[in-house]
């Protein structure tokens, strides 16, 4: 029968007109900018760099080994390493990054940085409005303003950063209890009575 | 005095420098064509409506993918993968790590290619539901069921953003397994995207598979021959429209896909309504495989903890990987001189090889049908161009 396809098409078009006032499920779209969806939580966009405690350059996880700024494909990490060793979070002496830029207009969002950096230090960010009118500074970002807190982490990606928290704690332990051994080893050499090295230099 | 000659104002060799032997018209249509799904160009030769001659250029979109691959690590070629046929980057990562997999004779684990299985036949299933959706906006069904193959396809993205953490861009795999697991829940909710998309089906279905302007403008149309589709060495949906029982997935039945029970649907004029209905049916076998794979999908690993990711390098010697992605046969040329990248990377892309044809299938046609000819063929032109 000819105009068969039309009435069927526009019956079609009216059960999903109609049924949007029913079913919410048949209702598709948000009114973005005032409405918006509930974040995924593994979306990624870009690199941010994670630090512990409130000072961003000290509490900064990243130790300079460069490793993300060799893998990364498309060569948009640049980083310079420090001569120094500045006290991390926990008060151990580390190197540090001397400057720290990523190109996000160079960036394709990967995550390989994310998956080589041994250090948990660079982590991918799920903040999209980026638009800027400045398209070479406006997007080439510095360590400060790549540095963000580990509370923001647990934030965006509460799954992931608890694993990571638990994983880095669990390292921090293991090390300390080796410092402590070795400090029990230390001491109880200490207190031992006069050990025979100590004679042989008597003899020479 | 000088008089202009015919010679000094000619532009091109061909028909239009001949103006008393024809009344041909040169038409180039795009690059910037909305029918043409891209930067894709195609020089047509009309006598009144009839296209004679049909030259497709392509080209826009060459961004030296096999070289720059030839200067990245194992790892760092990956993402770049992701940008060959863009709406299906999952099933292009499949066929790099296949290839590099045999390179290095990698064992995946059972549980990486279940997950591969399952992400790779969602990715079928929302390329050939844009496919579709497009196909119809090429006929001038302006809107409506692209929009329905949108809201359908759109499920399978936020599918993907949640398992990956991008909705096209997924550089999901690795070499000897995947890069994540599936979070909590997202199996419970890839099932219920699974079960729910027969409705879709059947409602397209009812919509347009008996529809008198589908048929008229889709039956007969752009005809490939059984044979020519051989000889041109088509492959995928387009061969199979064609009545070439030509699937890698029985063919090679790399990965698992041997445990699997579908069937291959085929064609049997080579039309384009046949290619339409491939893709249809295409999908209601994708989704039985889903079935079964949900169903199976063991725990365990995800990751061959023998493999290295970074610093990887294989011994020396070449390998070929190829799979059925939703466009046709897509393989990955690799030799290896040992170091930690690859000497030679070759990529065999199906939208490329399915589009030689296309004079062949326009001929004698008019204008309106080399628009859904060309969108029939289902083309990418991130995957034409590299």
């Amino acid at each position: 029968m000819l105009g068969q396809g039309i009435l069927k098409g526009l019956a079609e078009t009216a059960r999903n007109f109609f049924g949007s006032y029913i079913n919410k499920d048949r209702l598709t779209t948000v009114q973005f900018p005032e409405e918006r969806l509930p974040q995924i939580e593994a979306t990624r966009d870009f690199p941010f760099l994670v630090y512990d405690g409130t000072d961003w350059d000290q509490g900064m996880r990243c130790v300079s080994c460069q490793i993300c700024e060799k893998e990364c494909p498309p060569k948009c990490i640049y980083i310079v390493k420090s001569a120094d060793k500045k006290p991390d979070a926990t008060g151990k002496p580390q190197f540090y990054p001397a400057r720290f830029d990523i190109d996000i207009s160079v960036c394709m969002s990967c995550q390989i940085c994310v998956e080589v950096c041994p250090f948990d230090a660079i982590k991918m960010d799920v903040d999209f409005e980026l638009s800027t009118t400045d398209r070479f500074g406006g997007l080439l970002l510095n360590k400060q303003q790549l540095a963000k807190s580990n509370e923001y982490y647990n934030k965006i990606h509460p799954t992931e950063a608890a694993a990571v928290d638990a994983a880095l704690a669990d390292e921090r332990a293991k090390a300390d209890a080796k410092l402590r051994q070795a400090a029990e080893a230390k001491a109880a050499a200490a207190a031992a009575p006069p050990t025979p090295p100590a004679e042989k230099t008597v003899v020479q | 005095m000088s008089v202009l000659t015919e010679s000094t104002i000619a532009l091109s060799s061909g028909p239009v420098t001949d103006p008393g032997a024809s009344q041909l018209l040169e038409v180039s249509m795009g690059p910037q064509h909305p029918s043409t799904h891209g930067v894709f160009r195609m020089d047509v030769s009309l006598d009144g409506e009839q296209v004679v001659k049909l030259k497709p250029v392509f080209g826009y979109l060459h961004r030296n993918h096999e070289k720059i691959a030839e200067n990245e690590s194992y790892l760092g070629c990956m993402p770049y993968t992701d940008r060959l046929d863009y709406i299906c980057s999952i099933t292009n990562n499949w066929a790099y790590a296949l290839a590099v997999e045999t390179l290095a004779g990698i064992k995946v684990p059972e549980r990486a290619e279940y997950l591969r299985v399952i992400t790779g036949e969602l990715t079928r299933l929302q390329n050939h539901a844009s496919l579709v959706g497009f196909l119809m906006q090429d006929m001038g069904a302006s809107g409506t069921p692209l929009m329905y193959a949108f809201r359908e396809r759109e499920k399978i993205l936020d599918l993907f953003e949640a398992l990956t953490g991008a909705r096209m861009m997924c550089n999901y795999m690795r070499f000897g397994g995947c890069r994540v697991d599936a979070p909590a829940g997202w199996l419970q909710q890839a099932q219920k995207v699974i079960d729910a998309f027969p409705k879709f089906l059947d409602e397209f279905e009812s919509l347009l598979r008996t529809n008198e302007i589908l048929m008229a403008r889709t039956q007969g149309v752009g005809r490939v021959s059984k044979e020519l589709a051989i000889n041109a060495g088509l492959t995928g949906p387009m061969a199979r429209a064609s009545g070439v029982n030509y699937d890698l997935r029985k063919v090679d039945s790399y990965g698992i896909y041997d445990r699997f029970s579908f069937r291959v649907p085929l064609g049997e004029f080579g039309d384009v309504y046949d290619r339409y209905m491939i893709r249809l049916l295409e999908m209601r076998e994708s989704l039985e495989i889903l079935k079964q794979a949900m169903r199976e999908i063991p725990a365990g690993p995800i990751m061959d903890p023998g493999t290295k990711i970074r610093g990887f390098r294989p011994k020396a010697g070449e390998a070929y990987g190829r799979i059925e992605a939703p466009k046709g046969e897509l393989g990955f040329y690799l030799i290896s001189d040992g170091t930690g990248n690859p000497y030679r990377f070759r990529v065999r892309p199906p939208s490329l090889i399915n589009l030689t044809v296309l004079e062949d299938m326009c001929l004698g046609r008019n204008v309106a049908d080399i628009v859904i000819i060309l969108g029939s063929v289902d083309i990418v032109l991130g995957e034409v161009d590299r």
